[in-house]
């Protein structure tokens, strides 16, 4: 039974890590939106290139941020969640 | 300048400040770390605790390896400033020049006449994050794949911008919470939290992602070319042939063009929070307002 617990443990939440990064799909729109509009500033006006390519960096950056909270919380529920779980089952347990 | 005995003695000291910590880290690395074989995945290994009031301190590989880097950055600035003269420029005092240059042309374009003063700040954020990063060309553990680390650097930026956006007094500070209505005011302290929050997850996200992605694509390869190769006989089967060279692509991405990436936009977004959260108008307004009562009352 015990094995049982720990091995649902382990499987949810290697399932929530996997469900987690599902919110990768979302900055891939974004930032690919994002270059392709900068890909079309710097067809039309060729001589503002660098400009156009920081901001276009920085946007990025910022548009990311969303997928890595996403991957903040799958390597929570990778490395860190398992063991303390398990632990407060043991625990309970007695 | 005249270049004699001590001229290259003091610039063979600076190359040896520059490259030793580095050379040191390798071989702490070497003796700390067990060989491992497969996909190992691990956070920053811990030295020594030492004991505190509080909470015990943990001397852990990214401290360690930031203060390594800390000595390589001094090492490089004393290599490159050392012998100066106006008149005889040598090559590492151009380098230097554009360096300071290209800094004071960034801050003062993104934070205005005001904040000219930021540059060395800024300058420092830019050479610790981009040669923390670049620390894992080494072999070594990057600091800034520490949360811990990359968080200190976050909450010290959230210091700055709160001390600039109270550099109209208290009263204004707090008034800035409830902006366009008052109603508001709890999603505005949310904001404001979130700032050194997404900042220190952003770098950490993208440097711990791009080593866990190289780790794991190397196993994968492993694997691969174990299928492909694994019936040979002898030795010829058990070289992980597909490892030479196509880790190494990735790595130009992650480690080297995701490193100097996520410095600058650190620093980049350190100068925006920093001038945009600063009142400068109503800062003018009270200056103004001050220097009329004092001489009035004189």
């Amino acid at each position: 039974m015990l094995e049982l617990a720990i091995g649902i443990i382990l499987g949810c939440c290697a399932l929530g890590a996997g469900t987690a990064m599902i919110a990768g799909v979302g900055p891939g729109i974004g930032e690919g939106n994002a270059v392709a509009k900068a890909c079309e500033a710097i067809g039309r006006q060729p001589e503002c290139k660098s400009q156009v390519t920081t901001t276009m960096l920085m946007g990025c950056a910022i548009a990311e941020t969303t997928g890595l909270y996403a991957l903040v919380i799958a390597i929570l529920l990778i490395f860190v969640a398992p063991n303390m779980l398990v632990d407060v089952l043991l625990k309970s347990i007695g | 300048m005249k270049k004699n005995g001590r001229f290259y003695f003091l610039d063979c000291l600076y190359l040896l400040i520059m490259i030793l910590p580095i050379l040191g880290g390798i071989v702490l690395r070497v003796l700390t770390h067990p060989a491992e074989s497969g996909v190992s995945i691990r956070g920053a290994q811990v030295f020594c605790t030492i004991p505190m009031p509080v909470q015990d301190l943990i001397i852990s590989e990214s401290q360690i390896n930031s203060w390594l880097v800390i000595l390589a950055v001094f090492g490089l600035c004393l290599y490159l400033t050392h012998g100066l003269s106006a008149r005889f420029p040598t090559k590492r005092q151009v380098v230097a020049e554009w360096i300071v240059e290209k800094t004071e042309e960034l801050v003062y374009e993104n934070m205005g006449p005001f904040f000219k003063g930021f540059s060395p700040f800024i300058c420092a954020i830019l050479a610790l994050s981009g040669f923390s990063s670049l620390l894992t060309l080494f072999g070594l553990y990057p600091p800034t794949s520490d949360l811990n680390v990359v968080a200190g650097w976050a909450i010290l930026v959230f210091i700055l911008i709160t001390y600039y956006k109270m550099k109209c007094g208290p009263w204004q500070y707090i008034k800035s919470f409830g902006d366009p209505v008052p109603l508001l005011s709890p999603l505005n302290v949310i904001s404001e939290v979130a700032t050194p929050v997404s900042m220190a997850f952003r770098h950490y996200g993208n440097v711990l992602s791009g080593t866990v992605i190289s780790t794991l694509v190397a196993a994968g390869l492993s694997g691969l070319s174990a299928i492909l190769l694994g019936n040979l006989p002898g030795i010829l089967g058990e070289i992980p042939f597909l490892q030479i060279g196509i880790p190494a692509v990735l790595s130009v991405y992650f480690d080297i063009f995701s490193g100097c990436l996520q410095a600058y936009i650190f620093a980049m977004l350190t100068m925006l929070y920093i001038s945009s959260g600063f009142p400068a108008d109503l800062y003018e307004q009270r200056k103004l307002r001050k220097a009329t009562i004092k001489s009035v009352s004189k």
